[in-house]
C-alpha cells in the first residue's frame, strides 16, 4: 500500500499512467454524455409541475455537485501537501481550480436561467444562491493567488490556505436549503428511502453525473500533464520524452 | 398516409425544439454549458501542446 502511495506520488508514474487512463475516461464521459443526454432531453417526460424546464436539472444537479466535490479535491489535496510536501497533490490541486470554477459558474448560470420561468426570477439573495456565488469567488481567489507567485511552491502553499479555510463554505452550501427558508427547492435524489424523483428522469441524472465526473478527471489528467512537464523539465525523463 | 407520416414527425420534431414553451430556457442552459465544457476540454489540451513545444524549444536552445 505505502510502495503504491508512493509510486503514485512520483510524477513520472502519474505521468505514465494518465496517459491511457485520460483515454479510457474520456470514452466513459463520451458514453455516459450521449445516453444521459438522450434520456433527459428525449425519454424522460415533462415534469407534471414544471412542465419541460425541469430538463435543466440534468445540467445543474451535476454541476453543483461537481463544484463541491472539486472543491474537496483541491482542499484535501492541498492538506496533504501542507503536511507531507507532495508535488503531485499540489499539482492535482492546481489543474483542478480552473474545472471547479467553470462547475461552479455553471451551477450558478443554469440555476439562474431555471429560476426566471420557476420562481419569476434569476437571482435571490437566498442563503443557497449566496454560499454558492461565494464557492466561485473562493474559486477565482484560489486561481488569482496561484498566478500571483512566481514560486509554485508558495503558490501551492498559500492556495491551500485559502482552500483549506473555504472549506467551511461546503457544508453551509450543502445544508442551506434546510437551515434557512429559500426559494430553493430540497434535495431532489439524496432522499433514498423515498426517493423524490421517477426512475425515467433519475437514469438520466445519473448518467449525467458520472458524465460530469469523468469530464473533470478527463480534463484534470491533462491538465496535470502539462503541470508535471513544467515542474519537471529539467529531468532527464522529460527531457527524453519531450524530445522523441 | 405518407403525408400524414411525415406531418407527425415534423410536428414530434417541433414539439421537442420547443421545449413546451420552455425553449429559450432549456436551450440557451444547454448552449452555454456545452460553450463552457468544450472550452475547458480544448484549452487544457491546447496547453499540453503548448508547454511540451515550449520545453522542447528551450532545450534545442541549450544544445546550441
Amino acid at each position: 500500500m505505502y510502495k503504491w502511495i508512493h509510486q503514485f506520488g512520483s510524477p513520472k508514474y502519474f505521468y505514465d499512467i494518465s496517459i491511457p487512463l485520460s483515454k479510457w475516461v474520456a470514452i466513459i464521459c463520451a458514453i455516459c454524455f450521449v445516453s444521459g443526454l438522450y434520456g433527459g432531453l428525449v425519454l424522460a417526460p415533462a415534469d407534471y409541475q414544471q412542465g419541460d424546464s425541469f430538463r435543466i436539472i440534468y445540467l445543474h444537479v451535476p454541476a453543483a455537485w461537481m463544484s463541491l466535490f472539486v472543491y474537496l479535491i483541491i482542499a484535501f489535496s492541498g492538506a496533504i501537501s501542507l503536511i507531507w510536501h507532495i508535488k503531485i497533490t499540489d499539482i492535482i490541486a492546481r489543474a483542478s481550480a480552473p474545472i471547479g470554477a467553470s462547475f461552479t459558474f455553471l451551477a450558478l448560470i443554469t440555476g439562474a436561467i431555471w429560476g426566471k420561468p420557476m420562481w419569476g426570477t434569476y437571482w435571490v439573495w437566498d442563503a443557497r444562491l449566496t454560499s454558492e456565488l461565494i464557492l466561485l469567488l473562493l474559486y477565482l481567489g484560489y486561481i488569482a493567488l496561484q498566478s500571483a507567485f512566481d514560486d509554485k511552491r508558495i503558490a501551492a502553499r498559500a492556495g491551500a490556505i485559502l482552500a483549506l479555510i473555504g472549506v467551511i463554505n461546503i457544508p453551509i452550501i450543502h445544508y442551506s436549503v434546510e437551515w434557512w427558508s429559500t426559494l430553493h427547492q430540497g434535495p431532489t435524489i439524496s432522499k433514498f428511502d423515498k426517493p423524490s424523483i421517477h426512475l425515467t428522469m433519475l437514469i438520466p441524472l445519473l448518467l449525467m453525473v458520472i458524465a460530469f465526473k469523468t469530464f473533470y478527471i478527463t480534463t484534470l489528467l491533462i491538465r496535470a500533464r502539462s503541470e508535471i512537464l513544467e515542474y519537471e523539465c529539467n529531468s532527464s525523463w522529460v527531457k527524453k520524452y519531450v524530445t522523441k | 398516409m405518407n403525408v400524414i407520416h411525415h406531418g407527425s414527425k415534423n410536428m414530434s420534431l417541433n414539439n421537442f425544439l420547443s421545449m413546451g414553451g420552455y425553449a429559450i430556457y432549456v436551450w440557451s442552459a444547454y448552449g452555454i454549458s456545452f460553450i463552457v465544457l468544450f472550452l475547458n476540454i480544448t484549452l487544457a489540451i491546447r496547453d499540453e501542446h503548448k508547454t511540451r513545444n515550449e520545453i522542447k524549444k528551450r532545450l534545442q536552445n541549450n544544445k546550441k
